[in-house]
């Protein structure tokens, strides 16, 4: 199992460096490449996590690798369903190494099924809220992606110096787009991921909310996406400030699942 | 050699000033000059591309030593250009040099901007008028849609067509960058000026929506307006129009600021962000430069629109080299097959295929019969080498007669026939 895990983490480092190679030489055949490492990878990780679940008796995120590999995990998908639905130029070579980072991370943890989970916690609702909780960071990794991109293609734009970017990244309308997108999905599902958290709060120990470390900082987060949405939507933050914006959330997020997952 | 026997003659922006080449230009469709070429001594095909940068005598001779010399006074005939002074102005190409340079011309690679891509139109149709008046045969044809196909693949391999090089192309180019899509978007003219009505006509040709036109005088906004169907507004009513304005083009003769910041940084919040692309094409500038500091404001001023169009320029050069090394192989592949149209390698090929298709059914034939005697095996395979002899004998005896007509036609025939070369071109 841990050799799968190996093979995976390889193929998406291959996948990263694949795609930086792209971006600079515009080699087509180097970029059909990572796709396909792309795919590969991501049914790997997804056997992967399905083994391990199976071997755990329950859904694995109870560890800092479990989770770091599992929103990884989130992302590739997010990534591939959304580049199903639509095309981003060069968005893989923003994304995979994201994808690459949280897996060194994931890597680095210790990877033992050791932590057994209290039977009360054992319930049908922890696998509902995890996968649409990580599947929520996985489209708000791509907003934040995204506003990664648009930040790099304004700026050349802005300043009329054209280098490695404004020729290969998409119209800032296409990456403004982008981001809406990474929200709109991202967003709801957050908040039904911490409503079926609740449930499972509810089923396990009695109560809906307890305020611990974990669930106030998921509360912050919602909010602070809430906040996002609002401004977005209603008072025309769009553009650089958006993209501004999807940077520090996802930013606050990522802290928040680390934390989180002690 | 097959390939010594393509001449080129020609004469460009590069050899010839203007004054020279509106003399040689052949104009309107007459057949004549298709005639006259095909009476010179040699010439057995011949093609004449004649374009505003270039005059092209493409022939095809089965004696070039003596086509070559009459050439010149062909082209140079009908101008004042006196005899000394013809290889001055032209160039002669012969063999792989003027299989090199059809293939660059095409490509774009000879052009005055590299890159462009009204010279291959150009070329098709030159070749159609050259086989209306039957002046192509199998040599020429194959050349000529070689250097179309160079010309194709030059294109998708190699960037240099890729950037925009004017003004308003650089223009366009980046509102793309900026809108994505220009559906839908408002382009604003303040002032009128060539440069900025080239730029607002390729916008329209990408598909804004629409065009108002500022001016200072309201007559003539109406003018203007009335050409690309859009609104006029006199000065007054800029920055109250610009909520819904996406880019502006300004290129007043105003001595002083047309828009300043102040004005710009309210309408941002009414547009809830949107942004807004200024170009400002005026000497003096006609826009305030702090405008650029707004968010979602870009600001580009004639030296900047220059500096894109140099960049872009640089890397069509850099792309142009690509584009030099994807001729040179393609000329050896042309030659090459020029090599295969003589007789004897036509007639090597042809029983080498033959050869082959013999050895693959007897050794089909052997496997279903089993138990054939060593003797046996030596009759099939001998009855089956008769066969495709005898097959062979005409074909070949129809290739090697020297009857009056062209021996590329007939060689051509037979290689297509029975498909000798690998690319049907």
């Amino acid at each position: 199992m841990k050799l799968l895990f190996q093979l995976t983490f390889i193929t998406y480092i291959s996948v990263t460096v694949a795609y930086l190679v792209y971006f600079v030489n515009q080699n087509k055949r180097i970029r059909t490449l990572a796709r396909y490492g792309m795919l590969t990878a991501a049914v790997g990780h997804l056997i992967y996590t399905m083994i391990r679940y199976l071997e755990a008796g329950h859904t694995p995120i109870t560890s800092i690798h479990e989770t770091l590999s599992f929103s990884a995990l989130a992302v590739t998908w997010g990534y591939l369903s959304f580049r199903w639905r639509y095309r981003v130029k060069n968005f893989g070579v923003f994304v995979s190494p994201l994808i690459t980072a949280l897996m060194i991370v994931a890597a680095l943890a210790a990877q033992e099924t050791t932590r057994e989970l209290a039977p009360a916690l054992q319930s049908v609702w922890l696998p509902i809220h995890a996968g649409i909780a990580l599947l929520a960071y996985g489209f708000l990794a791509l907003a934040f992606c995204g506003g990664i991109m648009y930040l790099l293609q304004e700026r050349e734009i802005k300043n009329k110096s054209f280098g490695l970017f404004y020729s290969r990244l998409p119209s800032l309308e296409a990456l403004d787009r982008l981001n809406r997108h990474g929200l709109s999905a991202g967003f709801p599902l957050m908040t039904l991921g911490i409503i079926t958290g609740m449930i499972w709060s509810k089923q396990g120990t009695g109560a809906y909310w307890q305020w611990d470390p974990k669930e106030t900082l998921s509360l912050i987060t919602w909010l602070v996406y809430a906040a996002i949405i609002h401004q977005r939507f209603t008072l025309g933050w769009r553009r650089r400030r958006a993209a501004i914006m999807v940077i520090f959330g996802f930013c606050f997020a990522l802290v928040t699942l680390y934390l989180a997952s002690y | 050699m097959l390939a010594d026997n393509i001449i080129i003659l020609g004469v460009n922006h590069k050899t010839a000033p203007v004054g020279i080449r509106e003399q040689l230009a052949f104009t309107g469709d007459s057949a004549l000059p298709f005639s006259e070429l095909m009476a010179l001594e040699g010439v057995t095909e011949c093609c004449i591309l004649s374009t505003c940068n270039r005059v092209e005598i493409i022939v095809v001779s089965r004696d070039p030593g003596k086509t070559a010399r009459l050439l010149r006074p062909f082209l140079f005939g009908k101008s004042a250009v006196n005899d000394r002074e013809f290889e001055k102005y032209s160039y002669l190409h012969q063999g792989e040099a003027a299989i090199t340079h059809l293939f660059r011309v095409g490509a774009s690679l000879d052009s005055m901007i590299v890159g462009e891509p009204q010279i291959l139109g150009q070329l098709k149709q030159a070749f159609k008028a050259s086989a209306d008046n039957n002046c192509t045969g199998a040599i020429l044809t194959r050349f000529l849609h070689k250097s179309f196909s160079v010309a194709k693949r030059v294109r998708t391999e190699t960037n240099i067509g890729g950037s925009a090089v004017s003004i308003s192309y650089a223009a366009v180019e980046l509102a793309k960058k900026i809108f994505g899509d220009l559906q839908d978007k408002t382009v604003m003219l303040v002032g009128a000026g060539e440069m900025a009505e080239l730029a607002a006509e390729h916008l329209i040709t990408q598909g804004i929506s629409q065009v108002i036109v500022v001016n200072r005088t309201f007559e003539n906004a109406v003018k203007l307006a009335r050409r690309f169907n859009g609104k006029a507004a006199g000065l007054d009513d800029l920055v109250p129009l610009l909520e819904n304005v996406d880019i502006l083009i300004s290129s007043t003769g105003a001595t002083d600021l047309v828009l300043k910041q102040e004005d710009v940084k309210p309408v941002m919040n009414q547009r809830m962000n949107r942004p807004l692309f200024l170009i400002d094409i005026a000497v003096p500038r006609d826009l305030d430069e702090k405008l650029n500091k707004l968010d979602n404001v870009y600001l580009y001023d004639i030296d900047d629109l220059t500096h894109v169009v140099d960049i872009n320029k640089a890397e069509r050069d850099k792309e142009a080299g690509r584009g030099e090394r994807i001729v040179v192989e393609e000329t050896m592949k042309f030659a090459q097959w020029l090599e295969g149209m003589e007789v004897t390698p036509t007639i090597v090929a042809l029983r080498q295929k033959a050869d082959a298709i013999c050895r693959a059914e007897v050794a089909r034939t052997a496997g279903n019969l089993k138990d054939l005697s060593p003797k046996a095996q030596k009759s099939i395979e001998k009855m089956a080498g008769a066969i495709a002899n005898k097959l062979l004998h005409d074909p070949i005896t129809y290739m090697k007669t020297d009857q009056p007509g062209d021996k590329g036609e007939k060689l051509a025939l037979i290689r297509r026939l029975f498909s000798l070369d690998d690319d049907p071109a």
